[in-house]
């Protein structure tokens, strides 16, 4: 490990340790909200390096959420079932569950995705949402639109008089999520971040430089779906459910809007992107409801869904580069290559 | 035989709405180099127009007319407002603005006319008729194939033979080039939103008859099929948009019919892959220039 | 770039916590939780947005009606029903966080009439967890009805399996020798009925087919029905699909029998979706199965109209107002019988006891090892532009259908318990 490595694994447990810290100051309520927000936080962590350090745009992560999700599910049943009396066991179980299956999908969809230019592999990863009802319907295992259930994990026994099981789930949540993330972080930081945006900046070059643009966004988009994965887990550990209305277009949307929100290519930005998707509906929602009652039931619920959606325009006009942006650090947009620059203009015309 | 032929006329009718949309993605696709992801919900306010002209008038062709006059004016509002606000050299803020913009329209629509779906008549009978024994195509869905037909002819015309199309074409692919040569760029840019967003209006209008009625989500599963048909016929090509949708609606129509609608969604997964292994921009995609 | 995003990740775990400590609030140890002396606080999840609502939103619009109308006579035992609807979208996700917050920040002595099967499912072992009692699940999964793993969960709708098995009964009772077809949603919606469908004509179900809700086109499925010469469709599919199925059936002209299950015969609203002109022809003749004082004229009918046109803004009265007023009905009955000072054990007690009547044209089935509400369902039919019910009355038990004289709970008290 490098001495940068090793300051950047150090930084990340003292973060970690910070955010457990921080929920003794939560009520069970919020230590829930708080553990949904560190599962969207490990998929839209995934999210953003991928898009923003190799121009991938994938509309799909919530499919990769919920492989994650189904994965653990189905991994720590059958281990609460093989060894039953163990809460630990059953968990690992699922998490390993959680990376073979989200890494077996991104490795494909990776494979997939490195021969695709932007709006393509938007609009495969955006079939892949809407499918997944169907899949749950046509798959045996994934159990219909009811879904799968999956083991709950109690508070250990030492901790069972001081904290309450969502301040224990929060904690694994935090846990997991850190663990998803801080390989990301390195990542970003290391030669394989350089790899992604020597790929991103001009591939013609990278090749030059024996650089395997293929390589790279497949390695890319599979890293990023086992960030996803370990998110679903973590979701399926928070809830004890996983289910496919749970990871429908809007959310996978909303995923995309946090790492775009919160600034993509950033870690930290995707830690606040993730918190403004989780908390901001809720205070929207709370906000809305303390208007008069008798303004009519139809705003009921509808002015909560307006008021974000004009809040997320709000945000994006303002910070365009989202967040934790800064406008040098904008990317390069991954649904145009090269279509603007004049020397390709003439090839692009041809064919009309 | 007669359940195939049966089964074959019932897609194309759908595949032609669905051909229309995909051509209304592909102009903006082609004007502006973004996918406009509230499409479907901009075309649901301009179907709401309609259906209260309509009503208003009793006139079922006031109320097209209307649509595709909001469809448009919807189209230059949006191009011309929201989006103005964020940088055009990357399209994920547009993106994101888009997805803002389709929570304020469909919460909107909601809270003024409520959840419920809104019966909407259709001009002609849907009654269909029958070849032998088989029923196949009905006064409706001939319409429908006429009329789609009829937009996309007037369209390859209007981008291919007039001096309009050539700016919107020269606009959107050399920007800068075409600036000089005294295109102006924007209005171009403006002209092709509201082009796209009105021919998305009519074929969300002429959709919604065939379904359970206007509501503000009718439009939502349109959307993203009409986008797979568009990736599937490439997105530069308005012939790829026909020709996808029409192979998309026949897919649907023969997989829920033979094997079950839970997979009708999984077959269009399955062409959307085939495809772009074989054809990664789309099956009738612009060739490439060279890269290394 | 390291120290923005830290610095963000510190803001943003910071708000969280600041947020956190701001509404942190310790409940009192022995107070009942969602009890005063004046307000009694239940929650419901329920679809108010998304493509969901347009089916179900009114319910708990009538429920809450139902509530005011109840508060404005006095309540029950003198506290007032406050009722929390938090919108969940139908997605089992946003369920979780509803429910979540309803239970632990609103601090809810209840949850009421949460609906559906997937999204009510994913809270199903929390609220189990937390002891508190769900009642009236608006769904006929039969999920509900584990009184040995969930002893606080009980089913408010008669069960899918239940009804299919009457339709089928009341198809073969009317004529022995047609052909029986399914039309199901793709669920364990049409799943349970059609595996109630098949309890009574075994493996002689000629075509049975599916939908998918978001798929809104059933020609296929229709088309197939009809090439297999279908002479008795039997339909597990809600309002949208009913009305889909008939008139795309209708444009074929093809006219066979129609037997639907309570979540998707409304006549009014079916009407809604076919006009007003063709509704009576396209749906005469009509079958379907209910269990509620749906019945134009009876008293609560009357009642609930009356509450309709008071405390709803005279929304449209439909179905769903008839079920969304039962429940609440219901909850009110539940209440005022779980005594003056009511705890979440008196209540759910006072449910297993058996001595609940309800308001259907049956008697509620709840005892301590049985949490199903309805187990008998009634025929009504649609005749001349009026549904209602004809008089036969099937009652289903394991699998066995028998036919039974229907006992409907008489109107007391203008529909206040407690007095």
């Amino acid at each position: 490990m490098n001495a940068p490595t090793s300051r950047l694994v150090l930084r990340a447990a003292l973060l970690t340790l910070v955010a457990i810290a921080a929920t003794f100051a939560l009520d069970p309520f919020r230590n829930y909200q708080l553990a949904t927000a560190a599962g969207c936080f490990a998929a839209v962590a995934g999210l953003t390096v991928l898009v923003g350090l190799t121009g991938q745009l994938s509309l799909g992560h919530a499919v990769l959420m919920a492989a994650g999700g189904y994965g653990y599910a189905i991994a720590s049943t059958a281990a609460a079932e093989a060894l039953p009396g163990s809460d630990a066991l059953p968990f690992l179980a699922g998490l390993g569950g959680a990376v073979a299956v989200s890494g077996v999908l991104g490795l494909l969809l990776g494979l997939a995705a490195a021969r695709l230019r932007g709006p393509y592999l938007a609009g495969l990863t955006l079939a892949m949402v809407i499918a997944l009802p169907s899949a749950a319907n046509v798959i045996p295992a994934l159990a219909g639109d009811q879904g799968r259930g999956a083991p709950f994990f109690p508070v250990p026994e030492a901790l069972s008089s001081l904290i309450a099981v969502e301040q224990w789930h929060a904690w694994l949540a935090i846990a997991v999520a850190a663990v998803a993330v801080t390989p990301l972080a390195a990542m970003r930081r290391g030669r394989a971040g350089l790899r992604m945006r020597a790929v991103l900046g001009d591939e013609t070059a990278a090749r030059l430089a024996a650089v395997d643009p293929a390589k790279v966004k497949t390695g890319a988009f599979t890293v990023s779906s086992l960030a996803a994965g370990l998110g679903g887990a973590v979701l399926a550990v928070a809830t004890q459910s996983v289910s496919p209305g749970a990871y429908g277009l809007g959310f996978s949307l909303l995923l995309v809007v946090a790492a775009v929100v919160g600034g993509l290519g950033s870690i930290g930005g995707a830690a606040a992107g993730s918190a403004i998707i989780v908390v901001l509906p809720w205070l929207v929602d709370s906000a809305a409801s303390a208007l008069p009652a008798d303004l009519g039931q139809r705003l009921n619920g509808n002015l909560a869904v307006l008021l974000f959606g004009a809040v997320v325009i709000a945000v994006t006009a303002a910070r365009p580069g989202g967040i934790a942006g800064l406008p040098r650090r904008l990317p390069r947009p991954p649904f145009t290559r090269n279509t603007r620059t004049p020397e390709t203009e003439p090839n692009q015309n041809t064919e009309r | 035989m007669d359940r195939l032929v049966f089964l074959l006329s019932t897609g194309l009718a759908r595949g032609a709405v669905l051909a229309l949309f995909a051509l209304s993605l592909v102009i903006v696709w082609r004007a502006a180099r973004v996918i406009n992801f509230a499409q479907a919900a901009m075309a649901i306010v301009a179907v709401y127009v309609a259906f209260a002209l309509t009503a208003a008038s009793g006139s079922y062709w006031l109320g097209l007319a209307g649509a595709l006059a909001a469809g448009a004016v919807l189209g230059a509002l949006v191009e011309r407002g929201p989006l103005k606000l964020v940088p055009r050299d990357t399209p994920l803020p547009g993106m994101i603005v888009a997805i803002g913009l389709v929570m304020v329209l469909q919460s909107g629509l909601a809270i003024a006319f409520g959840p419920d779906h809104r019966p909407v008549r259709a001009p002609f009978s849907q009654r269909p008729f029958l070849l032998g024994d088989i029923p196949v195509l009905s006064a409706y869905a001939l319409f429908v194939l006429l009329l789609a037909g009829g937009v996309m002819a007037v369209l390859a015309l209007l981008f291919g033979r007039t001096s309009l199309g050539l700016q919107l074409r020269a606009a959107a692919f050399a920007p800068e080039t075409s600036r000089l040569l005294g295109v102006r760029v924007p209005r171009m840019v403006t002209a092709g939103w509201m082009l796209s967003v009105a021919t998305a209006a009519l074929a969300a209008l002429l959709l919604v008859p065939t379904e359970l009625g206007l509501n503000p989500h009718a439009a939502d599963l349109l959307f993203v099929n009409a986008f797979a048909v568009a990736v599937v016929g490439g997105l530069d090509s308005p012939l790829g948009a026909l020709i996808a949708g029409l192979a998309v609606g026949v897919l649907v129509s023969l997989v829920t019919g033979y094997v079950s609608a839970a997979a009708a969604p999984l077959a269009v997964l399955g062409l959307l892959t085939a495809v772009l292994l074989v054809r990664p921009g789309g099956l009738f995609a612009a060739k490439e220039a060279r890269s290394a | 770039m390291p120290a923005p995003s830290k610095k963000t990740a510190l803001a943003a775990a910071a708000a969280l916590a600041a947020a956190g400590l701001a509404a942190c609030s310790t409940p009192d140890e022995d107070d009942v939780p969602g009890v005063t002396d004046d307000t009694v606080t239940i929650g419901t999840h329920q679809p108010l947005t998304g493509p969901a609502a347009a089916g179900y939103a009114s319910i708990s619009a009538a429920t809450d009606a139902y509530f005011q109308y109840l508060n404005d006579n006095g309540g029950v035992h003198g506290r007032e029903i406050e009722y929390l609807v938090k919108d969940d979208a139908y997605n089992p996700s946003e369920t979780q966080t509803a429910v979540r917050e309803l239970v632990g920040e609103d601090e809810v002595f209840a949850i009421v009439n949460g609906l559906g099967t997937p999204t009510h499912t994913s809270v199903l072992d929390y609220l189990d967890q937390q002891g508190v009692p769900d009642l009236f699940v608006s769904s006929g999964s039969l999920t509900w009805n584990q009184p040995e793993t969930y002893p606080n969960t009980f089913a408010f709708n008669a069960d899918y399996v239940t009804e299919g098995a009457a339709l089928a009964q009341y198809a073969v009772d009317q004529n022995p020798d047609a052909t029986v077809c399914v039309l199901g949603q793709d669920d364990d919606f049409g799943a349970g009925i059609l595996q109630g469908v098949e309890t009574v004509v075994g493996d002689e179900v000629a075509e049975a087919q599916e939908y998918s809700s978001s798929n809104e086109d059933v020609t296929a499925q229709i088309g197939a029905m009809m090439a297999a010469e279908c002479e008795v469709n039997i339909l597990g599919t809600i309002n949208g699909f009913t009305a889909l199925a008939v008139g795309t059936a209708a444009q074929m002209e093809w006219f066979p029998q129609w037997y639907v299950s309570s979540s998707g015969a409304d006549y009014p609203t079916l009407v809604e979706y076919l006009g007003e002109e063709e509704a009576p022809l396209l749906l005469q003749g009509m079958a379907s199965v209910n269990y509620l004082p749906n019945s134009p004229g009876s008293d609560w009918y009357d009642l609930f109209r009356q509450i309709n046109e008071d405390y709803n803004d005279g929304a449209d009265f439909t179905g769903n107002t008839v079920f969304g007023m039962s429940v609440g009905y219901l909850f009110a009955e539940a209440l005022a019988a779980a005594g003056e000072d009511p705890t979440r054990e008196s209540l759910v007690a006072a449910i297993e006891s058996g001595d609940l009547a309800g308001n259907g044209i049956v008697p509620l089935s709840y005892s301590e090892d049985d949490h199903a509400a309805y187990r008998s369902v009634g025929i009504a039919v649609v005749d001349e532009g009026v549904q209602d019910f004809v008089g036969t009355t099937y009652r289903v038990d394991d699998g066995t259908v028998e036919q039974i004289e229907a006992d409907p709970v008489p109107l007391e008290n203008d529909g206040v318990p407690g007095q």
